[in-house]
């Protein structure tokens, strides 16, 4: 299996990152840990798109694809919590 | 019975490859969004609720969710190989990595069914007359951990179910360029439900428990 260096690349990497999340997790770092856990997790999420799921190697239209998705859900979280932090009180 | 690799819809080859994965892409911006009103809520209520919810994530199994991590990155690497073997042509090698697929997604279904086992039998259940914890708030945590648990258990059955017609459909011995694409279809599919575990392992089983 010469060819498949990247993905076996992304996956040590990805047991790596999940070791350091379940580390990270036990280590009180009061805010740090959610900061920490959804950083690795973005992270991780990121190495299975580009590698496992050639979201680079495969053109612009589906890119933009995933994007709008993206885009959408950080609409979402954005409307959100522009109420919810912003409440007075 | 055999169909021909080329659907007469399309003019090329990769004409319908390009338009199968853009087809893909397309249904998993939508399951973005699906997930994505789960994350959105769990945040928001998380926000509210910030001691609640670090108290009722430390009853979750941690090593049952730590475990299926790993089967579920194992899984995705297994696919990941299974999509270049197709490409190569390696039936053989294809079909072995699909096994050891199911295997893996069989294995974190196990694991998820004896982890509800035991959060039923603690009555983790919202609502439930004998909800172990309070605050009230720590029911909030557990109808999101069913609800994205189970809509994520229910993904991992259809990814199961998908990789098992691919066993089958690989031992009828259709037109190879359209299996393959098909191949490379269920593996996003796949992915895609690992890659929603890799947000929902950190948020439902390791928060709370620097204390």
């Amino acid at each position: 299996m010469s060819g498949a260096r990247a993905e076996i690349a992304a996956f040590l990497a990805l047991l790596a990152l999940a070791a350091l999340t379940f580390g990270l997790a036990y280590a009180p770092m009061g805010p740090g840990n959610a900061v920490a856990a959804v950083g690795i997790a973005v992270l991780k999420a990121l190495l299975v798109a580009a590698v496992f799921m050639h979201l680079g190697a495969r053109g612009a239209l589906l890119r933009l694809t995933a994007l709008v998705g993206a885009l959408f859900l950080a609409v979402m979280f954005l409307l959100t919590f522009a109420d919810l932090l912003t409440r007075p009180g | 019975m055999s169909e021909p690799a080329l659907a007469d819809h399309f003019d090329t080859l990769d004409q319908q490859r390009r338009a199968g994965e853009f087809g893909i892409w397309i249904f998993l911006a939508t399951e973005v969004l699906f997930f994505g009103a789960l994350f959105v809520g769990y945040a928001y209520n998380r926000t509210l609720h910030p001691k609640a919810f670090e108290h009722a994530a430390r009853e979750t199994l941690v090593w049952a969710g730590t475990v299926n991590t790993a089967l579920l990155l194992a899984s995705s690497f297994t696919v990941a190989l299974a999509v270049r073997a197709a490409e190569a042509g390696a039936r053989r090698r294809l079909a072995t990595l699909i096994r050891a697929t199911l295997a893996l997604g069989l294995g974190f279904l196990a694991i998820k069914g004896y982890e509800y086992h035991h959060d039923v039998s603690k009555h983790l259940i919202p609502g439930h007359p004998e909800f172990p914890l309070h605050p009230e708030a720590t029911q909030i945590f557990f109808s999101f951990y069913w609800a994205m648990t189970g809509v994520h258990a229910i993904h991992m059955v259809v990814g199961v179910g998908l990789w098992t017609a691919a066993l089958i459909l690989l031992r009828r011995g259709r037109a190879w360029p359209r299996r393959t694409a098909r191949i490379e279809a269920f593996g996003l599919y796949w992915h895609f439900v690992d890659l929603v575990w890799i947000f929902l392992w950190p948020m439902l089983y390791l928060v709370g428990r620097a204390q």
